[in-house]
């Protein structure tokens, strides 16, 4: 016999007990599905949502109380507790009116990145920035590019906050110059 | 969570009979059925040849047609008031009735000859039997909802609530038939379907909201 069938088998005679008027059986039931719901509920939370995992049990375990005379004796009981909890999730969802989604910063990741595109912009790049001397362009690179702030770069570098600033300065003037747009500095 | 609640509902337990549910909502349905009846009896009364009809083959005609609907639609509200019921082979043999019925109308239209045609067809009262159908279903809806909402678990309220309008319309067209002197296959096959049709929508409107639990 599976892990499963047995965990039916026994959850199922506690439950025809119960039904018969039987506490302890009862009580040993509700223990046991309470045990079983709280990993059920949790795993299908949003992390905002966790919080409410307890409340659906209770909720659940309130219905299976109240509604049990739904259950049909001939029928796998825990398909019944299952369909209960199902109804109760999702009850939860459409009255916290969220969806199914992942949270908003981790949807990048669903999206292919096009890399051909990103290649072709890095060499542009780095074909303008090359006509510029080392320092300056390498100044660039990692304050506009790579997101480094001055002083991140003033201390990578070993030059003084001034000094990066007007590298930097410089380099886009000359840029700009040479390329006819326009320096934002 | 405190174990107050499994103390709670421990203590709050009763035994619980097999048939609970079957007699829960058939029971409140049956008072529903009973204040239907004498509303039909007050309002639009028997019909006037009560006593000579059931000696005729469209009364019990009516009779079976009205009470098969009432019968599988009560099957059929009894599956959707257990979680996870679905309403599986139930609409199969109740289409499957009305296709019958319209053929045996067919026939009767092609015995009978095109002079009866808007006799069988539109009878005296075809625009207001969906109508009446609708009024006399209510009460018996209304009692079966009523009933769900306290004990059944739907897990789908939209169906479970179609279901029950099955059920009600059937039970009350059978009361109406009590009242109705229409003799057509084809105004049984086409009106009197309407007016369950109609109470089956309706009820499904109705329990996708009633029906929440």
């Amino acid at each position: 016999m599976s892990v499963t069938s047995d965990m039916e088998a026994r959850l199922r005679a506690l439950m025809l007990k119960a039904l018969d008027g039987d506490a302890g059986a009862y009580r040993t039931l509700l223990e046991e599905l309470r045990r079983m719901l709280r990993p059920y509920f949790a795993r299908r939370l949003t992390p905002e949502l966790a919080a409410n995992s307890d409340d659906l049990v209770q909720e659940t375990l309130m219905a299976i109380h109240t509604r049990r005379l739904t259950y049909d004796r001939a029928q796998p009981l825990t398909a019944w507790v299952h369909a209960i909890a199902r109804y109760k999730l999702i009850d939860h969802f459409r009255r916290a009116r969220v969806r199914a989604t992942v949270p908003l910063e981790d949807d990048a990741a669903l999206f292919a990145r096009d890399e051909a595109g990103d290649a072709s912009a890095r060499m542009d790049v780095d074909a303008v920035l090359s006509t510029l001397p080392a320092r300056p362009a390498e100044l660039i690179r990692q304050t506009r590019l790579e997101g480094a702030s001055i002083a991140e770069a003033a201390a990578r570098t070993g030059m003084s906050e001034s000094a990066v600033k007007v590298s930097i300065h410089r380099g886009l003037r000359s840029l700009a110059d040479r390329f006819g747009g326009r320096s934002d500095e | 969570m405190s174990d107050e609640l499994l103390d709670r509902l421990t203590a709050d337990l009763k035994p619980t009979p097999p048939r609970a549910l079957q007699a829960r909502l058939f029971g409140w349905a049956g008072l529903g059925a009973v204040l239907s009846a004498i509303i039909m009896l007050l309002w639009l009364g028997p019909r006037p040849d009560m006593m000579q009809a059931p000696g005729t083959m469209m009364f019990w005609t009516k009779f079976g047609y009205t009470a098969i609907f009432a019968i599988v639609g009560g099957i059929a509200a009894l599956n959707l008031a257990r979680p996870g019921g679905r309403l599986g082979p139930q609409v199969l043999v109740l289409a499957a009735l009305v296709l019958l019925v319209g053929a045996g109308g067919l026939v009767q239209l092609m015995l009978m000859g095109p002079d009866q045609m808007s006799n069988l067809v539109m009878g005296n009262t075809a625009l207001r039997c969906p109508f009446y159908i609708v009024a006399l279903s209510a009460p018996i809806y209304g009692a079966i909802v009523l009933a769900m909402r306290r004990a059944a678990a739907p897990t789908n309220p939209t169906l479970a609530g179609f279901a029950a309008g099955l059920f009600a319309g059937g039970a009350g067209v059978w009361i109406y038939a009590f009242h109705c002197t229409e003799n057509g296959m084809p105004f049984i096959a086409i009106w009197y379907t309407a007016g369950v049709l109609a109470t089956a929508l309706l009820g499904a409107l109705i329990g996708r909201f009633a029906l929440r639990w």
